[in-house]
């Protein structure tokens, strides 16, 4: 299992730098505006994972950071999803990503009608300053997106 | 199962409905696989937990999936609806598929 993380995001980092990246930011472009080209990649691959073809609208997500981090080690994260967490209206996960870390995946929160709020706080690792970015599925399909930028004085990812 | 070395804070009791946090801190290193022994230059092979379940009275209510993005020591903080008295059983898995668990009584009035 660790083998399989070394490898998928290395390799495919290099064939897009052969293949030009320029195809790719057509569909990135538009999946994620307002992200550098080569992050978008990374970061729309990994959603892509999770949401398949499905496109994010914005909105009824609150992220919560601080605008500076001095210790990337240790971040907090706060992140609501407005949502009525009705058995028929909730919120099945939100998946958090930060799209200038080693690998962009952060967690997937995964919440049921018996959360009754879909609210969680955690802390991470950030690498640098970069932008970090939640996904959030519906239990009827619809799929939500926020993305915020966060400055990080001192990298947290040890080496 | 192992027990986890974990605290759980949840309110001492919650009327019925009533939406309550639940606040848990483990303790784990988190080992990203990125750092580097400072000795031989080798790096620090990836153990981490990356997988967390809470079950209320035996039902899941919440889980998440972790990645070596999670910090060290990790805090995870959620919310539960108040339905019958009894616990929720919070297991933390590691990459190694070697569970965690500890308990948290609720008790609900009204």
């Amino acid at each position: 299992m660790v083998n399989k993380f070394e490898m998928q995001p290395v390799a495919r980092r290099d064939l897009l730098k052969l293949a030009g990246v320029g195809a790719l930011t057509v569909v990135t472009g538009s999946l994620l505006p307002g992200l550098a080209k080569a992050d978008a990649a990374s970061v729309a691959e990994a959603i892509k994972k999770l949401i398949g073809d499905k496109q994010p609208a914005e909105g009824r997500i609150t992220l919560e950071l601080p605008q500076i981090a001095e210790n990337g080690r240790t971040v907090p994260i706060a992140l609501e999803v407005d949502s009525p967490m009705s058995d028929t209206d909730y919120v099945k996960a939100v998946h958090v990503f930060a799209d200038k870390n080693p690998r962009p995946d952060v967690a997937t929160f995964k919440f049921t009608p018996g959360s009754a709020k879909a609210r969680i706080a955690t802390r991470m690792r950030l690498a640098k300053t970069q932008n970090i970015i939640a996904v959030a599925e519906m239990s009827d399909g619809s799929v939500y997106m926020a993305k915020n930028q966060i400055k990080v004085t001192i990298g947290g990812c040890g080496g | 199962m192992a027990k986890a070395k974990a605290r759980v804070k949840v309110p001492k009791s919650v009327t019925k409905g009533e939406v309550f946090q639940v606040k848990t801190l483990i303790k784990h290193k988190m080992e990203t696989g990125q750092r580097k022994d400072k000795k031989t230059g080798e790096k620090i092979p990836r153990m981490i937990l990356n997988k967390f379940v809470c079950n209320y009275n035996g039902s899941e209510v919440f889980a998440a999936d972790w990645h070596p993005a999670i910090a060290a020591n990790p805090y995870l903080a959620f919310y539960v609806k108040a339905a019958d008295s009894g616990t929720l059983d919070m297991v933390w898995t590691d990459d190694n598929g070697q569970s965690f668990e500890t308990s948290a009584k609720v008790n609900v009035t009204g």
